[in-house]
């Protein structure tokens, strides 16, 4: 039997599958602290998606007897039903209306924090590591030594034709 | 109707950058690989046929419904109307209303077909008495 809690159903799957009002699922016996209803996957599912607008199942299982009485006078003409009790029916069978189902949130603003967050704790961390954990620069990175090797280098005319040597002006002792 | 509006198919596409024919007698213009050619009038009449079953059972109308909303196109009226009308016999107002919704969502950008569903819908809404969900004020949030 395939049981799984909800949470991990949401990371298995792209949307989350909502949890029908049932009464029939178990909760796992052997977590006595654990909350999250299991969703019996091998049964028909409910979901709420654009392109799947008839799920599997409806989404109250459970009918209270007003509700019942509602449903028989659906088999009657529906031009006698109030618009509250039309309404009622559909959020019998659907739990989200297409509007709310497509409704942007503003979850990317909390992303976009979260990255640009972790990137200033990680830039505050190297930055640290720099001052603390780095051992000192090698003495070639000293002004004096890089200038030396710069001359070194252009005494050996490094790449004289496109490259290094070729943006010095001998003759003038600068850079073109 | 719709359908040769929106449906981006290969087919289409190459139908339109056809290169200059050589011979000036009309050719069966074949653009499509070897797929059976389906006229959009066939296509409805399927449509409409499937859902007119007088015995139509729930399971149907849901595998109906969610295939034809899968396709890159936009029902005529008179699927949706058929489909509307099995709601109908399998008393599920709740449906109807999804459906449409559903065609709704379909449209997409194009806030013109809707409207345009509804006004020739609405012979068959009034006779079934399915508000539309713009009546029952579930378009706003």
């Amino acid at each position: 039997m395939l049981r799984l809690t909800a949470g991990r159903v949401g990371s298995l799957v792209a949307r989350r599958a909502t949890v029908a009002l049932t009464t029939s699922s178990a909760r796992m016996a052997s977590h006595g602290h654990e909350v999250s209803e299991a969703v019996d996957m091998s049964k028909p599912m409910y979901w709420d998606r654009r392109e799947i607008p008839l799920p599997d199942k409806r989404y109250k299982d459970i009918l209270t007897p007003a509700d019942k009485s509602l449903k028989e006078k659906e088999k009657g003409p529906w031009g006698q039903l109030s618009n509250e009790e039309k309404l009622a029916l559909y959020r019998f069978s659907f739990c989200q209306t297409y509007p709310e189902m497509n409704q942007s949130s503003s979850e990317w603003k909390t992303v976009v924090a979260g990255v640009l967050y972790c990137i200033g704790l990680t830039g505050l961390v190297i930055i640290w590591q720099t001052a603390y954990v780095s051992p000192p620069a090698p003495r070639t990175f000293d002004a004096e030594w890089q200038a030396k090797q710069v001359k070194r280098m252009l005494d050996m005319r490094v790449s004289p034709i496109e490259g290094f040597a070729a943006q010095w002006d001998y003759e003038k002792g600068q850079w073109k | 109707m719709f359908r040769a509006v929106f449906q981006l198919s290969s087919a289409g596409a190459r139908c339109l950058v056809r290169s200059k024919p050589s011979i000036s007698a009309p050719l069966a213009s074949r653009c499509y690989s070897h797929g059976l050619v389906e006229t959009d009038e066939e296509f409805d009449a399927r449509w409409v046929t499937y859902f007119s079953k007088p015995d139509i059972d729930a399971w149907e109308l849901r595998k109906g419904m969610n295939t034809l909303i899968g396709y890159d196109l936009v029902p005529e009226a008179k699927i949706v109307d058929s489909a509307l009308r099995a709601c109908r016999r399998l008393n599920d107002l709740a449906s109807a209303i999804r459906i449409l919704e559903a065609v709704k969502d379909k449209a997409g950008p194009h806030k013109e077909i809707y409207p345009y569903l509804i006004q020739e819908l609405q012979p068959t809404l009034s006779e079934l008495g399915i508000s539309t969900p713009e009546q029952l004020g579930m378009d706003k949030l």
